[in-house]
């Protein structure tokens, strides 16, 4: 068994290849591209989950109208919450996958590569 | 009061107590087993960072799926409906802001506790500490909830009445609980949640067929059913406001609860531990992925269940069994199955109870060993990784303890509200930190102080005077008033001001580690440096 117990929260490198990393037009690109997903998906699914709330809380007479059978508005929009959600799931993985990952692997590469 | 003491009437205590017994036995062989390889601080912790993204996910599904939302969520929608179902869209949605925010820059920057990622570029000793009783708190709160159901759980499932035998019971779930934790660790820990899960979703999947069979598969069938069940109010169970729609300040407890609920998940300190112990952020995305998978369908399976309890038990049945809503899926497992159904469901529901205490009491002992003991005290000179261990082992025993006397002198008491009090902390006290840290490179020691305390002075404040302790309708105290914040969950108020609180605390400060903030900002988008997996 070989164990390594990393301790190096204060030992990475000196400060200096972190700026310099964190200057470079590469990792720019890289923070561009995170945030363009994330912030604005994050915007979307909190409103959406919000007005979700809203009409449960104060549209009653909205949700319970009745579509087919006994399923009503609220049941369909709740069971459109499960929908959007796993819908963002797949297409945050899919980008990640193609966008980010190829960038972060690269730029940890040579991080990692120079300090060795 | 007849009731009280029969337990579920046609419950076989002996079988159930049997089935939970071999679920023990065949945890314990296992946690044993991965104490073998628990060596360091990082297996102890972290199980040596060895979990695939698939296997994490289940755990983490293991870890959330907790007893409140297997037989509360489930009861809440077979006694008011619609209302029930809102729990489980706010505790799945929540998933995304973990999915897209936090949980792979967690994994890239940190060790083993959330203090580790918050107090990354700030001043080690003071943030350190705050996480650390931001921490105690969440995991305390959440700890104490889960005991005291354990109390109500014994005796609705095992028909162990009077003081003594419960209190046995709890000293029971409290001593195994330690034991997992102390001798399996993360590892031993992390198997119990993956066993629990999978016995639990496979269990309720098997409900869900089963009662949708009885409906010729036809889920407006089943709704009808719930309907012709339900009496007068049968129609209202359709549709929303049943439960929170009575008036303007129910309908803003309503709104106050499903924010906490969607932005408190990724700041439990339990969920984010889980982070790290797979050896990638890569694996933390799938971790994620799996988790919102299985805590979805389960979900559904919820919705499925508390429709059919409705309609093949009936709320009068479910309102008179002891632990009234709590009762709605073992009644109905046991319609369904009968006696071998529902031993096997109150199996599940103790190995749940087990399951996440001791997550809770593994996270609560990692983050006193190692952000106060090792960083605040020993001021980050601790002799060895033993010591470290060794603190945390009796931490784990001391949390144990409290635990057990805890659930004890709350399993008579009402203690809904300290589920939706540890996700108001967990939303007002981490995530705002945990936000700025990662993203906002003016953040600070002094706006990192702000938001922790000041978020967890003010969600406890607001508790306190809140209606769920006095005044309210089932009060914790009862007899007297003192209340004057008039929702019971403080959300709606401690989030945003938390979030205020960081802001301020941080532009009043002039405090800015550029050199520190470059380090985290390229680890956490990168991964470079990471912990990586231990070798075994």
């Amino acid at each position: 068994m070989s164990t390594t117990d990393q301790d190096r929260v204060d030992e990475t490198g000196p400060g200096e290849t972190w700026q310099k990393v964190q200057a470079s037009p590469e990792f720019a690109e890289l923070r561009r591209r995170l945030r363009t997903f994330v912030f604005p998906m994050t915007v979307l699914f909190l409103v959406w989950y919000l007005v979700y709330v809203l009409l449960a809380d104060y549209a009653h007479g909205f949700m319970s109208i009745k579509l087919i059978g006994n399923f009503n508005v609220g049941l369909l929009i709740g069971l459109l919450q499960f929908v959007s959600t796993f819908l963002i799931t797949w297409l945050y993985v899919r980008y990640a996958n193609r966008r980010l990952d190829p960038v972060a692997d690269k730029i940890r590469g040579e991080i990692e590569g120079g300090a060795q | 009061m007849r009731h009280l003491a029969a337990g579920v009437e046609g419950s076989n205590p002996t079988l159930n107590i049997i089935i939970f017994a071999i679920f023990v036995a065949i945890t314990l062989v296992i946690v044993f087993r991965a104490s073998r390889n628990t060596k360091t601080a990082s297996d102890y912790y972290a199980a040596g960072r060895s979990f695939t993204g698939p296997q994490n996910g289940i755990a983490i599904s293991g870890d959330y799926l907790s007893a409140a939302s297997f037989l509360g969520i489930a009861g809440a929608i077979a006694i008011n409906g619609y209302d029930g179902f809102l729990y489980s869209i706010g505790f799945l949605v929540a998933w995304l802001v973990a999915l897209l925010l936090v949980a792979e820059l967690l994994r890239n920057t940190g060790k083993f506790t959330l203090g580790d990622v918050v107090a990354f570029r700030m001043r080690q000793r003071p943030v350190r500490a705050a996480a650390a009783v931001s921490t105690l708190a969440v995991s305390f709160f959440y700890l104490l909830a889960q005991m005291a159901g354990a109390g109500g759980l014994v005796n609705l499932l095992l028909g162990i009445q009077g003081d003594w035998g419960q209190n046995a019971v709890i000293a029971v779930v409290g001593v195994l609980m330690i034991l997992y934790v102390l001798i399996g660790g993360m590892k031993g820990t992390t198997w119990v949640q993956i066993i629990k899960a999978v016995l639990l979703i496979l269990g309720a999947l098997a409900m869900t067929l089963w009662v949708l069979g009885k409906f010729g598969f036809n889920f407006s069938s089943l709704l009808q059913g719930a309907v012709d069940r339900g009496g007068a109010s049968g129609p209202a169970l359709l549709d929303p406001g049943k439960q929170y729609g009575k008036t303007g300040t129910s309908k803003l407890d309503f709104l106050s609860l499903g924010i906490a609920l969607v932005l408190g998940t990724a700041g439990l300190p339990h969920v984010l531990m889980r982070f790290y112990t797979v050896p990638t952020a890569k694996d933390a995305r799938k971790s994620v992925v799996w988790a919102i998978v299985l805590i979805g369908i389960f979900y559904l399976f919820t919705l499925v269940l508390g429709y059919g309890a409705g309609a093949l038990v009936g709320p009068q049945r479910i309102n008179a069994a002891p632990g009234t809503t709590n009762s709605a899926a073992p009644l109905l497992a046991l319609e369904l199955g009968g006696p071998v159904l529902l031993g096997f469901i109150s199996a599940v529901a103790f190995a749940t109870i087990l399951a996440v205490v001791a997550g809770l009491t593994i996270t609560a002992s990692a983050s006193f060993a190692h952000d106060v003991y090792a960083n605040v005290i020993k001021k980050g000179q601790v002799d060895s990784k033993q010591a470290e261990v060794r603190v945390a082992r009796i931490t784990a025993l001391v949390i144990g303890a409290l635990a057990i006397v805890g659930g004890i002198l709350a399993k008579n008491q009402n203690v809904a509200f300290l589920v939706a009090l540890a996700f108001a902390v967990a939303a007002s006290a981490n995530l705002p930190t945990i936000l700025y840290s990662l993203f906002w490179k003016r953040f600070n020691t002094s706006g990192a102080l702000w938001s922790m305390y000041g978020g967890l002075a003010i969600t406890i404040v607001l508790i306190v005077f809140s209606p769920a302790v006095s005044g309210g309708s089932k009060p914790m105290i009862k007899g007297v008033d003192f209340h004057w914040f008039p929702l019971e969950n403080p959300g709606l108020v401690s989030i945003p001001a938390s979030f205020l609180l960081g802001f301020l605390g941080a532009v009043l400060s002039k405090e800015y580690n550029a050199k520190k903030y470059a380090e985290m900002e390229v680890r956490s988008l990168t991964g470079a440096h990471a912990e990586k997996a231990t070798a075994h």
